[in-house]
């Protein structure tokens, strides 16, 4: 021990370190302690719920007995799918330009701050967007006013996490293949994306789990539908919105029915954000 | 070393100047690089060597706020010229870095990855290019058996060879190494010193280089660069044994820098 130490200060330093340590484990225990609920809270009333029938039969007339969600998974399913579609390369392909092309440029800088404001913007702003230049125009909900609503919300999410993805890559990776006279779109999409596809398809999946669970974009937009449907031009169930409905509703059959839905976005959301850090991890390594 | 006979120059630098912003990191730069030698660019941190390596590609023109003014003439065409195609350019003049950079994709991959740029070669003609390239680098024998693994999964010894394999495969005329060992241990530095003389038989290396035993040992010139100007230049045995100038001497002796 240096024979200059004071112990006084010493003895401060390591009460603080204990203080601070206490109040970071309690916050993060706070934090794990309401997801568990949640989770409990979901499980003990959606388990019941969940059986074949749920993925077999469609969502039941009110007041009667059984039935289950499958109009809502397919129709969640292709909308989501759809979106996911048409927001990748639009998505992958601005996240490129903000960092391979536009950098510092005037056009890059407002793209990145309405990129900014669409991430933040409240979804049911967007919902009602998409009713003024869709539903309303068209004269009727339909799964693409839905599909629509999601890509809106789909994008700034896959553009930013792209653009984050490939700024990690070093610069000397970038001049490697700039030193073979490489040209600029052939270093982007040969060297720069593939370096950085692991990140860029986490992303992907990120954004799926956020537009699974939308609700607001899809009131206004695809609506519901009682009746299986997979034409995506006439109005579409969604577990979202049928959760919604079905919650509010006086009918026990259709609360059990919300509960199960609910619990199965969660579990779908949470194994695609178990899918893209398992992906993350094992991929980052080379 | 040997190679001294005067050849034709492959580059000659005329009254270069170079600008960070407003920063002049070159000035007034004037040197021959000659045909099939091996010059060195040595100097303390900060001089410029690296600057000047970068310049002879055009690497530079990547980022705004950079900009060289004065001549650089790759037998008798000036690259500096407004209409220059840096793309061709740089095809010619071809370069490898202080870390190794292998691609993210196989070994093969990354050395067709160039040579796909600017030909167009038959599967076999592809597989021979690659294993030649591979040859020259002195990689083939460790890496024949293992072609399709990526490239990241070498040390970082053997990338810096497939990053220089890489290079040679698409037959440039001039190599710039810009330090090329700074980042690997002893014995694949001496591989790769192995390889630098055996590379000028075919090809002009540049190369910069913060260990003056490196350039005593590979290199036939000898540039001594300090804060921007180039001081001396000349024969390497002759910079190392009897410069002309104190300056050069200080930091060759390592009473400086």
């Amino acid at each position: 021990m240096a024979s200059n130490m004071n112990p006084d200060l010493y003895r401060r330093r390591r009460l603080a370190n204990a203080w601070g340590m206490a109040t970071s484990m309690a916050a993060m225990a706070l934090g794990l302690a309401v997801l568990l609920w949640i989770l409990v809270v979901l499980f003990s009333n959606g388990f019941a719920a969940l059986d074949w029938n749920i993925l077999t039969r469609d969502t039941p007339a009110p007041g009667t007995e059984g039935g289950g969600l499958r109009n809502a998974i397919v129709g969640s399913a292709m909308m989501v799918g759809l979106a996911v579609l048409v927001a990748t390369p639009v998505g992958i392909f601005a996240g490129i330009y903000l960092t391979e092309f536009g950098d510092q440029s005037k056009t890059a800088e407002a793209t990145r701050f309405v990129t900014d404001i669409m991430l933040s913007a409240p979804s049911i702003v967007i919902g009602l967007f998409v009713y003024a230049i869709a539903v309303a125009t068209v004269g009727g909900f339909s799964g693409f006013a839905g599909s629509l609503a999601l890509t809106l919300i789909a994008v700034p999410v896959v553009m930013r996490t792209t653009e984050n993805m490939l700024r990690l890559v070093p610069g000397s990776l970038r001049e490697a293949a700039f030193a073979l006279g490489a040209p600029r779109w052939k270093v982007s999409l040969s060297v720069t994306l593939r370096a950085a596809r692991s990140g860029v398809i986490t992303g992907l999946l990120l954004a799926v789990a956020r537009i699974s669970g939308e609700t607001a974009p899809l009131l206004f937009t695809a609506l519901n539908n009682q009746f299986f449907n997979a034409d995506m031009s006439e109005p579409m169930a969604n577990l979202p919105v049928v959760i919604f409905q079905f919650a509010m509703s006086p009918y026990d059959n259709w609360i059990r029915l919300a509960w199960g839905g609910a619990l199965l976005i969660t579990m779908a959301v949470l194994l695609l954000n178990i899918i893209a850090r398992v992906f993350f991890r094992d991929r980052q390594s080379g | 070393m040997p190679d001294t006979q005067p050849t034709r120059n492959a580059i000659e630098v005329r009254k270069l100047d170079f600008f960070y912003g407003k920063f002049k990191a070159l000035k007034d730069v004037n040197l021959d690089i000659a045909e099939h030698r091996v010059t060195a660019f040595i100097g303390p941190s900060g001089c410029g060597k690296s600057t000047l390596l970068r310049t002879l590609n055009r690497m530079y023109s990547l980022y705004p706020g950079q900009r060289a003014e004065g001549q650089i003439n790759l037998y008798g065409q000036n690259v500096l010229d407004k209409g220059q195609d840096l793309n061709l350019l740089r095809a010619q003049i071809g370069m490898v870095f202080q870390k190794p950079t292998p691609f993210p994709m196989s070994i093969y991959e990354n050395i067709a990855f160039g040579v796909r740029l600017y030909e167009k070669l038959s599967r076999s003609e592809m597989d021979d290019r690659v294993e030649w390239a591979l040859t020259k680098a002195a990689i083939w024998g460790e890496v024949k058996d293992k072609l399709g693994q990526s490239g990241l999964s070498l040390s970082g010894g053997q990338q810096q060879r497939l990053c220089i394999a890489r290079t040679v495969a698409v037959k440039p005329k001039v190599i710039l190494l810009d330090e090329p060992t700074s980042a690997l241990d002893p014995i694949s530095t001496a591989k790769v010193e192995e390889l630098v003389s055996e590379l000028k038989k075919d090809y002009t290396v540049a190369i910069v280089t913060h260990n003056m035993q490196q350039a005593a040992r590979v290199s036939n010139f000898t540039a001594y660069m300090y804060l921007g100007e180039l001081i001396e230049f000349g024969q390497t045995e002759q910079i190392f044994m009897k410069p002309a100038r104190q300056e050069t001497e200080d930091y060759i002796t390592g009473r400086f820098g």
